[in-house]
This record gives C-alpha cells, structure tokens and sequence, in this order.
C-alpha cells in the first residue's frame, strides 16, 4: 500500500467524497412521480383493459365473426352467436377472462370492425377473482366510458398503420 | 417529585417508587414515539438520497406512516414456527427492546436532571448495551432455521468485535473527562475548545476518536453498511427471518432505539450533550433538552446518510476492520491521550 493510498483509507477521502455526491442529490428534485396524484404520459397504442366499442347511433360494433376469439394465444376470450330478431348477427356471449389475457393486442389488430379494443385505462385492479372474468355487459359499459379516449388514440395512431 | 407525593401522605419508599415510575414513563414514552418519528425520517431521508419520494401518503408528508405500519402489525398473526424454542422465540424480541429502552436510564437531559445518577454510568451503558446481543443469539438459536442462525453467529461476532474498540474509545474520554458519570463527562465538555466550543470533538485527539466511535457504532447497531446480520441477499431477513407481527416490530422497535441510544451516546459523549455547541450566553436561553435533540437529530441524520451512501461490507472486511484496525488504533490513542494528559499536568 502506497503512502498516497495510505493516507487517503485513514482520512476516509472516499467516503467524504461519496457522501458529498449523496447530499447533492439529497436536494435534488425527486425523480419519482407521485403517482396516484401524477401519472406518467402513456402512448396513443397503450394496451391495456379492454372494450366493446358501439356505433354512434348506439348500435354495437362486434359482428361475432369471432377472428379475436381464434387468434387470441392465451384463450382468454369465448364467443357464442347467433341471429338477432332484425336479423343481423350478434353475440350473445362474449367473454374475456383478464386473467388468462396477455394483453398481446392481437384481438384488437383482427378485429375488421373496430369493435374490440384495448383501452387506456389500466387501473382495474379487483378484490376478488371473479371481477376479472369480464363478460359482454362489461365490456360494453367500458367501451361507453372510456370511448372519447379510445376514439381519440385510434385517431392518433391512424396515419401510422 | 418526591415531596410532592409525599405531601399526599405516601410514606418515603412509596413516594420514591411511584416518582422513579413516573420518571421511567416520563423518559420511556418520548423515546418510543421518537422512535416511531426516527423509523419515518429515516425512510424519508433514505428515499431523498435515492432521489425518491418515501413514505407520503398517511397524514401530512407521510409523517403518520410508521403509526399505520404499527397498526398492520398489530392486526397480524403472530407465527411461531413449529420447530421453534417457543419462550426463547417469544422472550428474545423482548431482551432486545428492553435493553435498547434501559441504557436510557443514565442519559443526561439537562444539568443533574437524569433517571439514576450514578457513578459508573458510562460503564452500565457498556454492560446494558452489551446484553443486547443476547436479543439477536436468541432469536437465532430459538427459530431452529439456518438462516437467522447464520445471522446470529455473525451479530455476536460483530457486535463482540466492536464493542472492543468502543470500550478503548470509551476509555480515552473517560481519561479526558476524568469521571464515568455521564453528566461530569458532558460538563467537562464546557467550554472545552478556546472555552468557546463545547464538546470533545473540537479535539486534534478526539476528533479521530470520534470517527471512530461513529463508525464502530454502525457495526453495534448493525445499521449499513455492516448490516451483514440482516444481508437480505445471503440471509433472508437475518435473524428476524422467523418473527412477524408485533415480534418482529418489537425488533423494530428495538433496532431503532438502539440507533437513537448510540446517536445520544454520541452527542453526550463528543457533542457536548445538553450544552449548547458554542459556549456563548447567548445559546444558553435554548434549553438544553431542545439542544440535545437537535444533536441526537444530527446523529441520526449522519446514520441514515451512511446508509444511504455506503454498500455493504463483506463479512471478513468487517472484522479486518475491527481487529485489525480498530482495535489497535483505539488502543494507541489511549496510549497517546493518557500520555498527553499526563505530559500536560491533566490529572495533577
């Protein structure tokens, strides 16, 4: 060990100068968001819980052609149909089981009508298991809420697909 | 406050037990909500340093948050693991809890006013403070698990190591002070520097001896960066592995009273306690209580600094450090500083 080496362990040079660092940071800005309270800006193709969008004349936009429940790699999604009263093919069941879900994007990229869509919103943590097998009536009911958002992001990412 | 309860018509030895209980509750009860307080400065200071946020959400700034954890704790189960001594398991979060609150007993809040004023206090804090490593042998015999087991043998291996030095460090004020008795160790820090600054560690002596003492103090507390007995990444959670609920809060309790033990020892013994650190009239209109909970802040500021910024030593840095250089530099500076003092007439 060199006098140098020596005499910079004994005075504890180092660990003077690597508290220095720690009180400069110590007033530093917090990098961290507050996040119930600020939440970082998510991307226009952010996938997360799902929705059943409609028609603006109310009318829903899923035709049961059933491509999302078939290209779904985790099985999440069930789909039974049959005609409607007018006629026009409808489900009658569609459910998504979030816990199976990857969320992989693939139903909303199959889907020819826009109908299923992976929404903004990713805060739907639940109590108990069952709130998470989501089945038509609450995926409409999102579709309804988050609309503007999602209607706004399929806009944004528009040019670009 | 004896003649006071005496007046009510409690004969002398009732009047003395029930003052010295109300004294102990009097010192007890500020000490453990300090501790609460400490666990959340701690945190928050932790987090800053890491440029985080810390605990934030219960009461204003967060301040709430270690009472909220004491409440989840409450409400939680205790385990005690089937292969378990189950006295020793239940009995060893205990020793370590009480014996962190007893040191506090020869502490000196102001001038003479203390819980038992003795002679020796300085050595009963050593003989208190030592028994605090029967807390953690316990616990780690008691679990019947390899990990808090490992984590055992290394605490009394550490906190033996250690306390070494400090006794030597001990030894150099005491020689400076020329008394064991806390409060004539603080006085004789009046106006020690020029008979401007208060405290021993204005000292070209002390001074290293007091860097000293800091850090052989981490290593009693078993605070980072020698906090190999809870070495989550070797030892799970060391020798708490086994606790939960209030147990393992009682640990909690008990690590952090003990950091706030060391951090008065610290400004008792080299801060100049109560006094206000410069020997101005002027600073004497603050009363020394506020003074020495500024400096045991102060202390506990540094700990929570050092943890923030050192990693963690590796288990044969450790005792290299205490035994082969503490130990004999401790050992030197008794020889150095007895030597001056008695070059300089001190003891004449």
């Amino acid at each position: 060990m060199s006098v140098r080496q020596l005499i910079k362990s004994f005075t504890l040079w180092e660990f003077i100068l690597a508290h220095w660092l720690t009180l400069k940071y110590f007033f530093k800005p917090k990098a961290t968001i507050n996040y119930p309270y600020e939440k970082s800006p998510i991307s226009p193709r952010f996938r997360g819980e799902h929705a059943l969008r409609r028609y603006p004349n109310g009318e829903e936009r899923c035709i049961a052609c059933k491509l999302c429940e078939a290209v779904c790699p985790a099985q999440a999604i069930t789909i039974e149909a049959e005609p409607r009263a007018d006629g026009s093919r409808r489900t009658t069941r569609y459910d998504i089981d979030m816990t199976k879900c990857i969320f992989c994007g693939f139903c909303q990229e199959a889907c020819p009508v826009d109908a299923v869509v992976e929404g903004p919103n990713f805060e739907y943590a639940t109590e108990t298991r069952e709130e998470l097998l989501y089945d038509k009536a609450k995926l409409l009911a999102n579709g309804d809420k988050w609309e503007r958002a999602i209607a706004a992001n399929l806009e944004a990412d528009a040019p670009y697909r | 406050m004896i003649p006071i309860l005496q007046y009510t018509g409690l004969p002398f030895g009732g009047a003395w037990v029930l003052a010295t209980v109300i004294e102990i509750l009097l010192i007890m009860l500020p000490v453990m909500l300090a501790v609460a307080i400490v666990i959340y400065v701690d945190r928050k200071i932790w987090a800053a340093m890491a440029l985080r946020r810390g605990p934030n959400v219960v009461g204003p700034f967060g301040v709430l948050q270690s009472f909220a954890d004491a409440v989840k704790v409450f409400l939680q189960e205790t385990i005690i693991p089937a292969a378990a001594n189950k006295a020793l398991f239940l009995i060893a979060p205990i020793i370590t809890f009480t014996v962190a609150m007893l040191a506090w007993a020869v502490m000196p809040f102001a001038k003479g006013v203390v819980l038992a004023d003795i002679n020796v206090g300085l050595l009963y804090i050593l003989a208190v403070s030592s028994l605090g490593v029967y807390g953690v042998v316990i616990a780690g015999w008691a679990s019947n698990s390899k990990y808090p087991f490992f984590s055992a043998m290394r605490a009394a291996a550490q906190m033996i190591s250690y306390e070494v030095s400090i006794g030597f460090i001990l030894v150099c004020v005491v020689l400076w002070a020329g008394s064991f008795n806390v409060g004539a160790i603080v006085e004789a820090q009046r106006g020690f520097g020029f008979g401007v600054i208060n405290g021993f560690w204005c000292s070209p002596l002390l001074f290293p001896v007091w860097v000293m003492f800091l850090i052989s103090s981490l290593a009693e507390t078993q605070r980072a960066p020698f906090d190999l007995t809870e070495a989550e990444s070797e030892l799970v959670a060391g020798y708490q592995t086994e606790y939960s609920s209030m147990a393992f809060a009682l640990y909690w309790l008990g690590e952090y009273a003990n950091v706030l033990l060391m951090c008065a020892l610290n400004a008792t013994l080299f801060w100049g306690g109560y006094l206000p650190p410069l020997n101005f009239p002027v600073f004497y209109l603050v009363p020394g209580l506020i003074w020495l909970i500024a400096k045991i802040l102060f202390g506990f500021f540094l700990f929570s600094w050092i943890k923030a910024t050192v990693p963690r030593y590796r288990y044969d840095q450790l005792m290299r450090l205490g035994w082969k250089i503490f130990l004999p530099l401790s050992l030197g500076f008794v020889v150095v500083i007895s030597g001056y003092l008695m070059a300089t007439g001190h003891f004449a």
